[in-house]
């Protein structure tokens, strides 16, 4: 095959990557999207076999054997995989990414000839050496940065792999926890070690030197730890997107150093997508993404709330059920706790019986619900809700005025009304869901104590809100047993 | 007039790919925002191209190397394609 028709196939792959995330506009065309994706993929990697630089036999199988083993393994773990795992799940895939970036940017380094990379003097591209560094870079910084991620958000380790850690089991569980971790001078220690890096890249991009590579590399592994360590619990929906990002920009540092136009397209895709969610993560929390990347939220304590006279209302399921059933109109707002409770299937039975009484039910998503974005939308589709019913922020805020109940499930701080009339709040201006403005609230909730950001939610105190105290799941079954 | 070197049409393709996916990408509808970032790293798995080049080969350590990231990135294309497929099947109209 010759190199310039690789290169229109590598092109119609680019196309048709473009085509499924264009696909993803809606839920109706996003599966025709997806085949597209599939299909740019598989044209990708046979184009790319068919220009291997003299092949044998033995590559081929050894590559055949590769691609069964590791697809069986991903097959497999995505269909075993609870939907709740999802954020866990994205944070190991990069993690993988990462780590492919570097080891093909060290095999390139290793072996410029096949790679097309070397001059007539047999030395290698100045530009590529830089290429290859800054693709290994970013490669290492996703790899590690993914792990720690997805620790903090896997939350516990399978008991296998922790008790192999030995002496190493009380940092490395430190270190996953969701937490932050605030090293002293860890801004000092942060610049200098990317500082560091950044001349070793200087030094392997001149010398060609292994070492420094080699130097380089782990250099920027530590980064990745270290950047991802200080950030809080609350924050990884900005984190994820973040580290997608990233995985996206290491892709294009390794298509430049291949001169892979298809790469860098797709690369380029990716990272933009990823730094577009960071921004409305980052926006959708009042957050600065600087404020989110230097960590440390959540860690700051909780505000001592002015202790006023102020009382909090308790019902019962069976409250909660008569109002309910008399409704004309009931609002749901779900949160990560609905994931932890795994009570979405809860819910959908009181979404049913709600219904069939002649009840519009609607659900209310806070673009941070959850730990990544889009988290309640897909366990709620999990949960066979149909998507017509599941509204945006911005679309269904309004709404609440005339709804007569808002069932408060698994979320806290995006409903706090705080954040819009009290300028004290660290929480002040973050934009919220105003479920205040329903004639009736129902706050599922185990106890009384402070959300992810640590402040104490004034919706408790309003008069028209009734706390039902108790497992989000439990509680959701109780409430659908009585109206039944 | 001197010829343009490729490494420049490169970054070319490359800031036009960044508005093509700026674009496409606030299109998406936020109820899609799991699905959109598990089919971004599905599709930049596509680094598997590299990988196929240094593990076809014959040339030692870096063949290994080659060898492995096929395999991370065969875990991330099979993964990522099942597991937005699996998403993306559960999203049902009313009815």
């Amino acid at each position: 095959m010759s190199m310039n028709l690789a290169a229109i196939g590598y092109l119609v792959a680019a196309v048709c990557f473009i085509l499924a995330l264009r696909g993803l506009s809606h839920p109706a065309t996003s599966q025709a999207g997806l085949r597209y994706g599939m299909g740019g993929m598989a044209l990708a990697i046979v184009v790319s076999l068919m220009v291997l630089p003299d092949p044998s036999f033995l590559a081929y199988l050894l590559i055949i054997v590769g691609l069964a083993a590791g697809g069986t393994v991903g097959y497999v773990i995505a269909k075993k995989i609870e939907m709740t795992a999802m954020p866990q799940l994205i944070a190991g895939f990069h993690s993988l990414v990462g780590l492919a970036a570097v080891l093909v940017a060290a095999a390139a380094f290793l072996n410029p000839v096949d790679f097309g990379l070397v001059k007539a003097d047999g030395s290698i591209k100045l530009l590529s050496l830089f290429e290859m560094g800054l693709g290994t870079i970013i490669g290492a910084i996703t790899f590690t940065g993914s792990i720690i991620a997805f620790g903090k958000l896997q939350a516990k380790l399978p008991p296998a792999i922790e008790s192999r850690l030995g002496a190493l089991k009380g940092p490395v569980t430190k270190a996953m926890s969701s937490k932050p971790i605030m090293l002293p001078h860890r801004h000092v220690l942060n610049v200098a070690i990317a500082v560091v890096t950044l001349l070793l890249l200087a030094a392997f991009v001149s010398g060609e030197s292994g070492f420094a590579f080699f130097l380089m590399t782990l250099l920027a592994f530590a980064l990745g730890v270290l950047l991802i360590i200080p950030i809080g619990g609350a924050d990884m929906p900005v984190v994820i997107s973040m580290l997608n990002s990233y995985s996206g920009w290491a892709a294009a540092g390794i298509g430049f150093t291949l001169q892979n136009p298809m790469l860098i397209i797709t690369g380029a895709l990716v990272g933009s997508s990823g730094a577009i969610l960071s921004y409305i993560m980052c926006k959708a929390m009042n957050r600065s993404f600087i404020s989110v990347i230097l960590g440390g939220f959540g860690e700051t304590g909780a505000v001592a709330a002015d202790d006023g006279d102020k009382t909090v209302k308790a019902g019962s399921a069976e409250d909660a059920s008569f109002i309910m059933e008399n409704a004309q109109s009931v609002i749901i707002v779900p949160g990560y706790g609905m994931a932890v409770a795994q009570a979405q299937h809860a819910v959908r039975e009181l979404y049913d019986v709600l219904t069939n009484k002649g009840v519009e039910v609607r659900f209310a998503i806070h673009p941070v619900a959850g730990r990544m974005p889009g988290h309640m939308n897909v366990l709620l589709a999990e949960a066979n809700i149909p998507y017509d019913v599941v509204f945006e922020m911005e679309d269904i805020n309004s709404d609440f005025q005339q709804a007569d109940v808002a069932y408060v499930i698994g979320a806290n701080d995006i409903t706090n009304p705080a954040a819009k009339n009290d300028p004290q709040s660290p929480i002040f201006g973050m934009p919220v869901l105003d479920v205040d403005k329903a004639k009736a609230v129902f706050f599922v909730k185990r106890s009384m104590a402070a959300g992810y950001a640590g402040i104490e939610n004034t919706l408790f105190y309003t008069p028209n809100t009734m706390m039902l105290f108790g497992d989000a799941k439990k509680m959701t079954e109780e409430i659908v047993k009585a109206i039944e | 007039m001197e010829a343009i070197d490729p490494g420049v049409f490169n970054l070319i393709i490359f800031v036009l790919a960044i508005f093509v996916g700026y674009y496409v990408v606030w299109s998406v509808t936020p109820a899609l925002h799991t699905p959109l970032m598990s089919v971004t790293n599905a599709i930049s798995s596509v680094i598997i191209v590299g990988a196929l080049i240094a593990a076809g080969a014959a040339s030692g350590f870096a063949t290994v190397l080659g060898f492995i990231a096929v395999i991370l990135a065969a875990v991330n294309i099979f993964g990522g394609f099942a597991v937005t497929q699996r998403m993306l099947a559960m999203f049902k109209k009313r009815g």
